[in-house]
């Protein structure tokens, strides 16, 4: 199981072949950590990834069963959409849904679940792969914070190179 | 939940890749070649193998593009190629770069929910 760090501190782990998990410490209550994670209002305010992009279309029916919709944009016109299924809401706590990237990725499962602590919320998000091909394709294995130690030694060879 | 921001790369030649360093030996092999060039029997000796078992590891290696044979035809060294390693470690890291960007505009989105919340609680 993933170690949660200090606040501000990301880990990521692959806790069996087909999961990624990671994990983030945020200094706020979970009910606005599910806000600002389901209100698409403020979606589009943070789930951007690197500079340059923004998400101009951010559709949420926040219900089993019902479907999320990102799209992105970037500045030179770039578009990249994102969608999925809710399969299960408890407020504010745990959000389980499908997504899918494009016809070429394999749809996933992801879990965010919230834990809250004194005043300060664990988010723990898990993304689970139909199969460790499908997951070790679409992430290139080597994500995991400080890499496993093959990567470690590449980043010193690297390093060397440099 | 993935970012909008990956670089897309063929995946052919990244499985290639992986594939390649996936093997502590040969991780070895590169962590030498880093080091400079190398002739099969030099960088046999470190390990407990065979030549035909190193060069088996070589061509793997040489097959995703990670080595190349040097000109020396008596020697025929082995030379890093380092950039496809190189594009495996950027698009590694910019996946984690991502979403470290993502939750740091999150704690912003937070300060300014959590100030919003607390001017309320004032005007009530």
């Amino acid at each position: 199981m993933v170690t949660p760090g200090r606040v501000g501190e990301t880990t990521f782990a692959t806790p069996s072949d087909r999961e990624v998990v990671i994990t983030r410490i945020v200094d706020a209550p979970r009910r606005l950590v599910f806000e600002a994670w389901t209100n698409p209002e403020h979606v589009p305010q943070w789930l951007l990834g690197p500079e340059g992009w923004t998400m101009p279309v951010c559709e949420i029916d926040l219900r089993v069963g019902g479907t999320w919709r990102y799209v992105w944009r970037k500045d030179d016109g770039a578009e990249m959409a994102m969608s999925g299924i809710y399969r299960e809401v408890v407020r504010p706590e745990r959000i389980v849904s499908t997504e899918r990237w494009g016809p070429e990725w394999p749809e996933t499962v992801n879990t965010v679940q919230l834990v809250e602590a004194a005043g300060r919320t664990t988010i723990t998000i898990t993304v689970l792969y139909p199969s460790k091909e499908a997951r070790d394709m679409a992430l290139q294995t080597g994500m995991k914070e400080g890499m496993n130690q093959g990567f470690a030694r590449l980043d010193e060879l690297l390093g060397q190179l440099a | 939940m993935r970012t909008a921001a990956y670089r897309r790369m063929p995946s052919d030649r990244l499985d290639a890749t992986f594939a390649a360093l996936a093997d502590p030996t040969r991780r070895a092999i590169l962590a030498r070649l880093a080091t400079g060039d190398a002739s099969v029997m030099e960088l046999a000796e470190p390990f407990d193998m065979s030549q035909p078992a190193i060069s088996k590891h070589l061509k793997v290696l040489e097959r995703a593009g990670l080595i190349s044979r040097g000109r020396d035809a008596q020697r025929r060294p082995r030379r890093l190629d380092a950039a496809p390693l190189r594009e495996v470690l950027e698009w590694a890291e910019a996946y984690r770069r991502n979403w470290e960007a993502n939750f740091e505009r999150l704690d912003d989105l937070l300060q300014q929910l959590k100030d919003k919340e607390k001017h309320r609680g004032h005007a009530r």
